[in-house]
């Protein structure tokens, strides 16, 4: 334990001559980027578009499915049937949002490093002073 | 309190202050002392967040209410749970992205105005000191109860080694702190829980059937509504935990530990499963505690039900396990003060010193001195509170907490990164509206009225809800919209660049 505790805490050392690398890089390259150039560009509102259809239907669908539970336990008793021997429905639901929560974690990921891919080839571009 | 019981707590004590030792041999600038130098892994941060996330609130209430009122007791760990989702779909890689060190560099990114930055900072210390009164209270009852010392001197000892650790250790001894934590803890209920499931032969369906008689609910202890019977009430407090985690300032400046946008999503999900199967094991704590220890004595310990885990654990283990779990929940609340009172110090070190008084200008020494003089006042200050507040309701004040994070913090968050024409005025009203109508709200509801006088003051409470969550959080909303009508058109420009930077992580 003591050990690897030791390890973790340095490793940040070499991270920190990495941001200092990136630091000079920019302050040799243009300036700062052309945000508003990036943020008009096609490929950018593209990836928007994209991120947007992807984790508003997703934020809407999980949050909708969790506040039905206490409003249907609140006003109505049909999750207090039984679905496997004496354990209620609504501990099968109480699940069901725990499954939810972690599948929706790994779907999130996925589509994520999607997204980073995209992100690179903006990242690219704006290295190559496309967006000035 | 016997031999192996202090060795359980000489050796979390010991093997944190080896930590925080380590640690400080490095934390000698701003970044290192906020951040860990944005240094942390994936894993480690998200251990870390469990860490910081599983309160004693978490650990011994949830526990609690669930061994006295069953499903209804479950419904805390639902919410705290899919709180998750919202953190890892709308605020985790924006806030990454945007911020620095706290939640106030993050909103003024796109609006760089003092009094947005005051209110930001406000907001952050208010919910810092309801949550660390709440935990120091806590903290103070349990480990009287744990030890058999005063009340007055575990708040002290809990103080004073949670400003040790923040003081010289920083945010990388604070991290390293709620991973030990989080792994103690983990072990302890997953021992726990299979000890539990041992005694009903590993049975789930046998265990159900068999809670339907061993408590005074019968059958209703397995369905909803033994302690929740108002409906608006219950669906506003389930609003508060889910939106609430993520308003958060200790949860929030975890984010700033690791290195990208990209790190931070994975130690949402590190997180997110450490907590979720956490959450599934409360199940086993709670149901081993009523039908092993029985409601009574558990009433008889606490009225609350917070001393069910350490009970079951005595009633499972003998005094080796109980000694070992106690020591846990020691670790437990060490952990969370150390995480609150860094992100209280932030706010008024960073904020309040650095960025407003000393207009962004401070030497790294200056930043360090302030940081730690904060650090030292968050921790002295909420020591005060804690001791004057002996018999606050620790519930009500988590609840408070996480009330004022979704209505104060969420709001101006989202219309931050995705709101293109929301403006300073709208900010500053958002976090003013969703904060001032949180606290009023509050002030009028049964938490502290009562007809009967059971409560601070008698009479009728005003406001019926005793989360205000479903009115206040819509209010925060609402503010900063009407706030952006009312103000000066957005610069369009500097959205772009938050835009940009918030989508994609460009510097």
């Amino acid at each position: 334990m003591a050990n690897n505790t030791k390890n973790a805490l340095n490793t940040t050392k070499p991270l920190e001559k990495k941001k200092a690398v990136s630091k000079s890089d920019d302050s040799i390259g243009a300036g700062p980027p052309n945000y508003s150039a990036i943020a008009e560009s096609t490929e950018f509102k593209l990836l928007k578009k994209k991120k947007s259809k992807f984790i508003l239907p997703i934020t809407i669908f999980f949050l909708l499915s969790y506040i039905l539970l206490p409003i249907l336990t609140s006003y109505t008793t049909i999750l207090n049937n039984n679905a496997f021997g004496d354990i209620a429905w609504v501990w099968v639901y109480a699940l069901a949002l725990f499954v939810m929560t972690w599948v929706l974690c790994m779907v999130y990921v996925r589509r994520a490093n999607d997204f980073d891919k995209e992100a690179e080839i903006i990242f690219e571009k704006e290295k190559a002073g496309d967006y000035k | 309190m016997n031999t192996i019981g202090l060795l359980f707590f000489v050796g979390i004590v010991g093997l944190t202050l080896f930590v925080t030792y380590i640690a400080s041999k490095r934390t000698n600038s701003a970044s290192e002392f906020y951040t860990a130098g944005g240094g942390l892994t994936g894993w480690q941060n998200g251990i870390a967040i469990a860490g910081d996330y599983l309160s004693a609130a978490s650990f011994l209430g949830i526990a609690g209410a669930i061994a006295l009122f069953g499903f209804d007791g479950f419904f805390y760990s639902i919410g705290y749970l899919v709180a998750y989702l919202v953190v890892l779909y709308i605020v985790a890689e924006p806030l990454r992205n945007l911020g620095k060190y706290t939640l106030a560099d993050m909103i003024t990114a796109r609006f760089d105005q003092k009094k947005i930055r005051a209110a930001a900072a406000i907001s952050t210390l208010t919910i810092v000191l309801f949550y660390m009164i709440a935990q120091l209270v806590g903290a103070g009852a349990l480990i009287q109860l744990l030890l058999g010392i005063d009340y007055w001197v575990a708040v002290l000892l809990v103080g004073v080694m949670m400003t040790i650790y923040v003081l010289w250790g920083g945010m990388a001894a604070t991290s390293w702190v709620q991973i030990i934590k989080a792994v103690l803890l983990m072990l302890g209920t997953v021992l726990i829980s299979v000890l539990v499931l041992w005694k009903f032969n590993f049975n789930i369906l046998a265990m159900f059937t068999e809670m339907k008689s061993v408590t005074a609910n019968g059958e209703a202890y397995l369905h909803p509504g033994v302690k929740y019977t108002n409906g608006l009430d219950t669906i506003s407090m389930m609003i508060a935990l889910v939106l609430g985690t993520a308003g958060l300032p200790h949860i929030l400046m975890r984010f700033f530990t690791v290195k990208d946008a990209k790190t931070a999503r994975s130690s949402v999900v590190y997180a997110t499963w450490i907590v979720g199967i956490f959450y599934v094991l409360t199940i086993f704590l709670g149901f081993g505690a009523a039908a092993f220890v029985g409601s009574d004595a558990i009433i008889a310990a606490n009225p609350a039900g917070n001393m069910a885990a350490p009970l079951l654990a005595q009633a499972l283990g003998g005094d080796i396990l109980m000694s070992f779990i106690s020591a846990v929940a020691f670790a437990t609340i060490l952990a969370v003060v150390a995480g609150l009172v860094l992100s209280g110090a932030s706010a008024f070190a960073h904020d309040l010193y650095g960025q407003i008084f000393k207009k962004g200008k401070a030497t790294e020494k200056q930043q360090m001195n302030a940081a730690r003089l904060a650090s030292i006042g968050v921790s002295a200050f909420s020591i005060l509170l804690a001791l004057g507040a002996q018999s606050m309701n620790v519930a009500f004040l988590v609840s408070l907490a996480f009330c004022i994070a979704a209505s104060a913090n969420l709001p101006v968050i989202i219309y931050t990164i995705y709101w293109k024409n929301f403006n300073t005025t709208g900010a500053l009203t958002a976090i003013i509206t969703g904060l001032v109508s949180a606290l009023v709200l509050v002030a009028l509801s049964p938490n502290l009225w009562a007809a009967d006088g059971s409560m601070t003051f008698t009479g009728e409470a005003l406001f019926p809800l005793t989360n205000p969550a479903l009115i206040s959080v819509p209010l925060g909303f609402l503010g900063g919209w009407i706030g952006t009508l009312v103000g000066a058109r957005a610069d369009q420009r500097k959205y772009a660049e938050v835009d940009v930077k918030a989508n994609i992580g460009l510097k």
